[in-house]
């Protein structure tokens, strides 16, 4: 579903900040599949979001969705294909716009946008079936303005407008991180649900080691803009925290301390 | 006095159409554009100028607003395509179009219209043959107006022209490209992930706004009886004065709200500067300076407001809680 052959991208390349973010990126995710990617800051997972998002261009190497070359596909337009969620939970919404009005664009997502109206009486009752399974009570408030509600409702929002129109890719840029636990918990329960319900094809970064390994079947761990840990299948529902900390330990074979205390 | 706030309205709600497409470009799209000065007159220009040459004054103000909508593409490709900051573009299709609009106008800085026929004049004929002037002036005149106005015609024309640009303009922003639109301005970066082309956006709703200023500069040209080409100067102002005092006033719950109060604010815009004028030692040429301090009193107004009404509501509190501690 889909493919990163060869991907490289330097910042600031030549200069003394020269950045090599991503180097020789082969990445291949089946029709289904549910990866975790962990890696300390500066690891380059982000970079990899963008280059699959297409908010990034690549240096070199091909980005494919379902055999078809996206590499130099503009953003707006890959994101017919790609439902993405950021870890800001101010980002994926828009505020001063409803929440009907808000699922309506995200309705529109993979449709050419016309002079139809937006929000009609048989797409409320849609919103409403959607916004029934966050039980969040949304339903009841499809003309309250986004603004309004909590972050983690935001959030919850965010993932259902990203994953109801059934993109053929899922990004989910550490989506929790920036919620309370109680509320990251509960989107962290409501991703696994609605990636099962849509079979997305999900790639999720997060910095919850935890989290990595409760969810998807495959993770991968990266670092200075490398995949050096992947592991899917029953290897990784073996895995545990101290597992992982020592895999890391032992491939780059240096001191944990720092990552243990941003990772843990 | 009932005549000159007849006159205030008549012309506040031609200034409106210029009002709603200010506030297309400065609150639906987030885009303080200044490409209005030039297309104001742009929009005069292109009618007096098809009036003048026999072209029927319905199409000549059609015209006249393509010729706005195409403006305010050219500020949006400047903007996107261009990657220039916001305000730059629209200065400098602004200054560009000063010497285009002179170039429209043959090189003369006013074209004079009484003589041709304009859009009011002609429904001018068939409406004083119905009466209804001389009916509402005896109205007029029993509710002890001392001088009544010639004709109301361009007042029918005006409301029913603003009221249709309104519900097109309501309908447009419901539309699944409207509600794209208004993301543009409020979380561009959510609406491009959700595949909408943010630069035909802008480039698009930059030009129906410019295409409203247009239009009120075509009519405002016919209603004067000439187009100066000095006349757009301030235009921006009077724009974002009538879109703030309308807010203000009347609120933005909802783009059908908001609209209508952009409308209203327009014509409250001129009656308060007809009152202005009215003052022993003001005269029309501090107009841009009352315009000014109209909208500084706006914007500052409801924010004072708030902060009296939450002190009034702590100091409440306290009192409470004071009361509360002495009778236990």
């Amino acid at each position: 579903m889909l493919d990163l052959k060869d991907i490289s991208v330097t910042f600031n390349e030549g200069t003394p900040d020269e950045k090599k973010a991503l180097q020789d990126i082969n990445l291949t995710l089946e029709q289904g599949d549910f990866v975790t990617v962990i890696g300390s800051n500066g690891a380059g997972k982000s970079t990899l979001m963008n280059v699959i998002s297409g908010s990034q261009k690549p240096d070199i190497g091909t980005v494919e969705i379902g055999n078809k070359n996206v590499t130099s596909l503009p953003e707006f337009k890959r994101s017919r294909y790609i439902g993405r969620v950021f870890q800001d939970p101010m980002a994926g919404t828009a505020p001063s716009m409803t929440i009907e009005e808000n699922l309506a664009m995200a309705y529109a997502r993979n449709k050419k946008r016309g002079l139809r109206i937006g929000v009609t009486k048989k797409r409320k009752e849609l919103f409403k079936e959607y916004l029934n399974t966050l039980h969040l009570g949304l339903e009841d408030r499809l003309n309250a303005k986004v603004g309004l509600l909590s972050g983690g409702e935001r959030q919850a929002l965010s993932l259902l407008m990203a994953t109801f129109t059934e993109p053929n890719i899922l990004l989910l840029d550490e989506h929790t991180a920036a919620l309370d636990p109680s509320r990251a918990e509960l989107i962290t329960k409501l991703t696994g649900e609605v990636v099962d319900k849509f079979h997305l094809t999900t790639l999720m970064v997060t910095h919850n080691m935890q989290q990595a390994l409760d969810l998807g079947n495959r993770l991968i761990m990266m670092d200075k803009g490398q995949i050096i840990l992947d592991v899917s299948g029953n290897e990784k529902q073996s895995l545990t925290i101290e597992k992982l900390l020592h895999e890391f330990k032992r491939i780059r074979g240096q001191q944990m301390e720092n990552d243990r205390a941003i990772l843990g | 006095m009932f005549f000159s706030m007849f006159s205030a309205v008549e012309i506040g709600i031609i200034y409106a159409i210029m009002a709603l497409g200010v506030y297309l470009s400065f609150r639906v799209l987030d885009f303080p554009d200044l490409t209005v000065d030039g297309s104001f007159v742009t929009g005069g220009a292109v009618a007096a100028v098809c009036i003048v040459n026999g072209v029927s004054p319905v199409t000549a103000t059609i015209l006249a607003t393509i010729a706005g909508f195409v403006a305010g593409n050219i500020t949006g490709i400047l903007n996107t395509k261009g990657k220039i900051n916001p305000l730059l573009s629209g200065i400098l299709m602004m200054t560009a179009l000063y010497s285009i609009n002179l170039r429209i106008m043959g090189g003369s800085p006013n074209i004079p219209l009484l003589t041709e026929t304009t859009v009011f004049k002609m429904f001018g004929d068939f409406w004083s043959n119905t009466g209804i002037d001389q009916q509402l002036n005896s109205w007029a005149k029993a509710w002890g107006a001392e001088a009544v106005p010639s004709t109301w015609i361009v007042l029918f024309i005006m409301i029913i022209v603003t009221i249709i640009v309104k519900l097109i303009t309501d309908f447009f922003l419901k539309t699944e490209v409207g509600l794209a639109l208004r993301a543009t301005g409020d979380n561009e970066k959510m609406i491009r992930s959700l595949s909408a082309n943010t630069d035909n956006l802008k480039i698009v709703g930059l030009g129906f706004s410019n295409g409203l200023v247009a239009l009120s500069g075509a009519l405002i040209a016919q209603n004067d009886g000439f187009v100066d080409l000095k006349s757009g100067i301030g235009m921006i102002v009077i724009g974002l004065a009538s879109v703030i005092i309308g807010e203000a006033i009347f609120g933005k719950k909802t783009i059908v709200r908001t609209t209508l109060a952009v409308i209203l604010g327009a014509i409250i815009y001129r009656i308060v500067l007809t009152l202005a004028l009215k003052v022993e030692f003001l005269d029309s040429g501090d107009m841009k300076v009352i315009s000014a301090i109209l909208v500084v009193g706006a914007l500052v107004t409801p924010k004072f407001i708030a902060t009296i009404k939450d002190q009034r509501r702590r100091q409440r509190k306290r009192l409470e809680l004071q009361d509360k501690a002495k009778g236990a």
